[in-house]
């Protein structure tokens, strides 16, 4: 099972890292700062895969059963503590 | 009423002897409590200086009286150190990590630091250090000798709950306190204590603090007895035992003695901190009850945090047993009048209602719609008595309150616990009425989960303006007839009303103008009666379905299947042949009968059908649907007459023996099985034993047995086919009103296989279940299929396995009930503090939870049945709008 590819399973959503400007207008439109967003760790399988740094702000794209997509996004930590 | 302080800090540190001793107001050295004249010993567990708890006396060391007095504490200086059990694990945890002999922390000077680095960066950010405490043990462990003093370091055994080992040698408390004394400050902080606010030696007591009285308060019993509280019982131990062992150390006595009274210190100590330990037994009070000492007041259901900080008790608030009355509407609720005096509204005294309070007023508190109290401006309370009334209302002036007592359109909040749901507590308008009971519309019940075999209900009187109207807009019971578990019906017809409009509803029901007008009578219909469906004889005659037509809403376009369609084919839709087809029209009942599937409460399609056409008033008209069902169904199924009983359940001689038949043939059939699997022809089935096989044929073969004499008796009784409305429990079963075909099965043809854990039954002797079968016996009566119904009865063997599948079935509703009740509280401590925002996100707090609530944004109440839309049924309303041009 070398090289397995996380994203690729049918159980795992898209995640795509969110650029400075897309990261900045998510959190003018929610009126929130950075550290309001959920986290997710860097050493996440997903966060691995795609290569996120600490700070990153990830867009997750998943399939919903009552909102045929959902959009959430995440915040890239290195520690759970900080 | 005290002004509301703000907590600016709490700090959480130990303390140390002196300041025990600093904070004490008297040393507490007698253990008894009173002389012989009742007057309090000084320096005893009463002295006066510890505070008063008698009216009158005044304290001897701040002078206030007994209410005012918060108490003071005294001391006890323990004659040997005893460690505090709430500490005994980190006393083990610092027993291992530091010196025996230097006391240093077990780690060298460069470990320590970087420990102390990443402990402080986390402490800036507000984190918890816990981790690094966990490392540092771990780390300070490993060390077989100190990096200070070279000292070999010795494996330390811990025993619960106060006892440490090393090398089979016991650590005397006083020796381990000798330690941690000798444990520099600078390496508290890496042990995870605060090192401004904790000494580790103050873990182990060499002074008690006494609580002050007030914390133990004494009761005078009638007999002018003094009983005293569980911790003063306590307490008493601890001096006592303080004592012999002091007397007996200065007397000389041997090590033993001196070891066993240290231990029995220890023990009371321990046991006034906790008395529940594991490993200790609790002290118990004379009566045999296990005292409740200081751990027990603060911990659990009904400990200090859960039972009296969070919990908080009412006043304006009554409770009594719950009757139905179905000419009340769903919104109110039947208050006895001897509650109603009782219970006040406090009204405030303008120049509109002066007139109208002065009357309540006048009244009295004895005759009804009275007043209690009225509350002047100078905030004095006086009491309004039969006398007093009327000079009370001459000197009214604006801006008083009145205490008026509850009356009819009150609005009042009713409970019933289990409180699970929103819907369990509701706002209902009064209506004060004769007895002794609280009576709501049956129709309330499914939301509360409530029935009248006894349960009792709460009421709340909301005593502000704001309150009041927020319990009528969002708590008021029509508000709530929708769920927003499911987005449908919660409330809706029970029982009687679903066979009342089954039997009112079905074809072939005729009746004259008088008998629609009797049915209809408390019914609230604006429509005029429409053209007599028969007119026979010169009588015009009206159909049942007319009848019903007359409470249905005007806009209301429905169609649905019944509960008793048996979906055979395509759906004949209005010409369906058993009126399983219900189709409304502009508030016409075509066709079809209703039953549960229309009216009943979780799947009520009517009420669903005009909260949704209503969009606006959809409420107000559901509720007056219900009001009117609910009268209608009971007038309807009195005049039809319906009762149960035993003959409900004959079956006729020749089904009788077709049934006895099918049950012969199964158990053949099973003893064909038995006799298969014994001479080894019995094939096992793909990944089961032969065991599991045999047990699993057998199984599905008493099952089809049953299955098949129930349908005999069904068709027997009329369930299938031509149904026979003769019979209440077919008329029962097949509107969904109550009972089901398995329950008519099981009354009147077998009453099936008895299991345990979805087992057939098989325990109990030895390679048997009865002595009356023989060993290894496989068949179907040896191993609990009850062939008999319940109408025959059972037989003595049947009966015993019965009752072993029906214990299973209590013993797992209780232990499901108090297990769901654990998951129910930490699910609602772990969410109650999410939000919903206004731009649609989730939120706990500042952090964002959701982006979009749902992740569709969905209102659940709102939904049709859990989906944003329902596509049926803005289709067909397109089709219906076009077919009608």
């Amino acid at each position: 099972m070398k090289n397995l590819n996380v994203l690729k399973h049918e159980m795992v959503p898209e995640h795509t890292i969110m650029s400075d400007e897309e990261v900045h207008e998510l959190l003018a439109r929610y009126g929130i700062e950075l550290k309001q967003l959920p986290k997710v760790l860097v050493t996440d399988p997903a966060c691995k895969e795609i290569s996120a740094r600490k700070d990153n702000v990830i867009k997750i794209k998943r399939r919903s059963l009552t909102a045929d997509e959902a959009i959430s996004y995440r915040l890239v930590i290195d520690t759970k503590m900080g | 009423m005290s002004s509301p302080k703000r907590i600016g800090k709490i700090k959480f540190g130990l303390l140390s002897p002196k300041e025990y001793r600093k904070m004490s107001v008297t040393k507490v050295i007698t253990a008894d409590t009173y002389d012989d004249d009742g007057f309090p010993i000084e320096m005893g567990l009463m002295d006066p200086r510890l505070g008063v708890i008698d009216p009158g006396l005044r304290c001897k060391t701040c002078a206030q009286r007994a209410g005012e007095c918060p108490g003071h504490f005294g001391h006890i200086e323990l004659a040997a150190p005893v460690i505090h059990v709430g500490f005994a694990k980190i006393i083990r945890k610092i027993l291992r990590a530091t010196c025996r002999r230097c006391g240093h922390l077990l780690l060298d000077e460069i470990q320590k630091h970087e420990f102390l680095l990443k402990m402080h960066e986390l402490k800036d950010k507000n984190y918890s250090t816990d981790e690094i405490v966990k490392n540092v043990i771990k780390e300070a462990r490993k060390s077989t000798t100190c990096p200070y003093c070279a000292e070999q370091q010795k494996e330390i055994k811990y025993e619960k709950p106060t006892r440490y080992v090393e090398d089979s040698h016991k650590l005397m408390p006083a020796d381990i306190r000798d330690r941690f004394e000798r444990i520099p400050d600078g390496d508290i902080e890496l042990l995870g204590l605060d090192a401004t606010n904790v000494r580790p030696e103050w873990m182990i007591l060499t002074v008690l603090p006494v609580p002050p009285v007030t914390t133990r308060p004494s009761i005078t019993l009638e007999n002018g007895q003094r009983s005293e509280d569980d911790l003063t019982h306590k307490l008493v131990d601890i001096i006592r035992i303080n004592q012999r062992f002091q007397e007996n150390r200065e007397a000389g006595a041997p090590q033993l003695i001196i070891e066993d009274l240290w231990e029995l210190l220890q023990y009371h100590v321990t046991t006034f901190l906790d008395n529940e330990v594991s490993g200790v037994p609790p002290a118990r009070h004379r009566s045999g009850r296990p005292l409740k000492t200081l751990s027990q007041r603060l911990k659990g259901k009904d400990g200090r945090f859960r039972g009296s900080l969070s919990g908080k008790r009412v006043n304006f608030s009554a409770r009594t047993v719950i009757s139905p009355d179905p000419n009340l509407s769903v919104n109110e609720v039947g208050v006895p009048e001897t509650i109603a005096r009782e219970m006040t509204v406090p009204i405030i005294v303008t120049p509109r209602n002066v007139g109208e309070l002065k009357e309540y007023i006048e009244r009295g508190p004895l005759n009804h719609p009275g007043a209690n109290y009225i509350k002047r401006l100078d905030g004095r309370r006086v009491k309004i008595t039969e006398k007093s009334g009327a000079e009370i209302a001459e000197t009214l002036e604006n801006g008083w309150v009145v205490e008026r007592q509850l009356k009819d359109g009150d609005i009042v909040l009713f409970n019933r616990q289990p409180s699970l749901h929103r819907m369990s507590i509701m706002a209902h308008r009064v209506k004060v009425m004769p007895f002794k009971t609280f009576r709501l519309n049956p129709a309330v019940c499914p939301p509360y989960n409530a029935d009248f075999d006894g349960d009792e209900m709460n009421l709340h009187v909301p005593q502000t303006e704001e309150a009041r109207a927020e319990a009528r807009i969002l708590m008021q019971v029509e508000e709530n007839i929708l769920s927003p578990r499911f987005g449908g019906p919660i409330i809706g017809g029970i029982h009687d009303h679903i066979s009342g409009l089954f039997l009112l509803t079905q074809k072939g029901t005729k009746f004259t103008k008088n008998e629609v007008y009797e049915l209809l009578k408390k019914c609230d219909v604006e429509k005029p009666l429409p053209e007599p469906a028969v007119v026979e004889g010169g009588v015009s005659y009206y159909s049942g379905k007319q009848v019903f037509s007359q409470i249905l809403p005007e806009r209301l376009n429905l169609t649905l299947k019944a509960k008793k369609c048996v979906m055979h084919g395509v759906c004949l839709k209005t010409d369906c042949e058993i009126d399983a087809y219900v189709k409304i029209d502009a508030g016409n009942l075509i066709c079809g009968i209703i039953d549960e599937k229309s009216i009943g409460a979780f799947s009520g399609a009517i009420l669903d059908g005009i909260i949704r056409e209503y969009t606006d008033t959809g409420f107000q008209e559901a509720s007056r649907f219900l009001d009117n069902a609910t009268k209608l169904a009971i007038r309807s199924i009195m005049t039809f007459g319906f009762s149960f009983g035993i003959d409900d359940e004959d079956v006729s001689p020749q089904a009788q023996l077709e049934i006895e038949e099918i049950i012969e043939k199964a158990e053949e059939r099973v003893g064909a099985l038995i006799n298969a699997y014994e001479v080894g022809e019995l094939e096992s089935m793909p990944g089961r034993t032969l065991n599991e096989t045999l047990e699993m044929k057998i199984m599905q073969e008493l099952g089809r047995a049953r299955d098949k004499a129930g349908e005999i008796a069904g068709k027997n009784l009329g369930f299938a086919g031509e149904l026979a409305l003769d019979n209440s429990a077919v008329v029962m079963a097949v509107s969904g009103a109550r009972g089901s075909m398995l329950n008519l099965t099981q009354m009147a043809g077998s009453v099936g296989q008895q299991s345990v854990r979805g087992e057939r039954i098989r325990r109990g002797y030895y390679d048997r279940t009865l002595p009356h079968f023989r060993k290894g016996d496989l068949g179907a009566d040896a191993r609990g299929f009850v062939r008999s119904s319940y109408k025959k009865g059972l037989t003595p063997t049947e009966f015993f396995f019965h009752a072993i599948g029906g214990r299973e079935g209590l013993v797992d509703t209780a232990v499901r009930t108090s297990q769901s009740g654990y998951l129910q509280r930490r699910l609602i401590n772990a969410l109650q503090d999410l939000e919903v925002e206004y731009d649609g996100t989730v939120r706990a707090g500042d952090k964002v939870v959701q982006f979009v609530y749902g992740e569709d944004g969905i209102d659940p109440t709102k939904s049709d049945y859990g989906k944003s839309v329902n596509v049926h049924r803005i289709a067909q309303s397109v089709i219906e709008k076009r077919e009608n041009g």
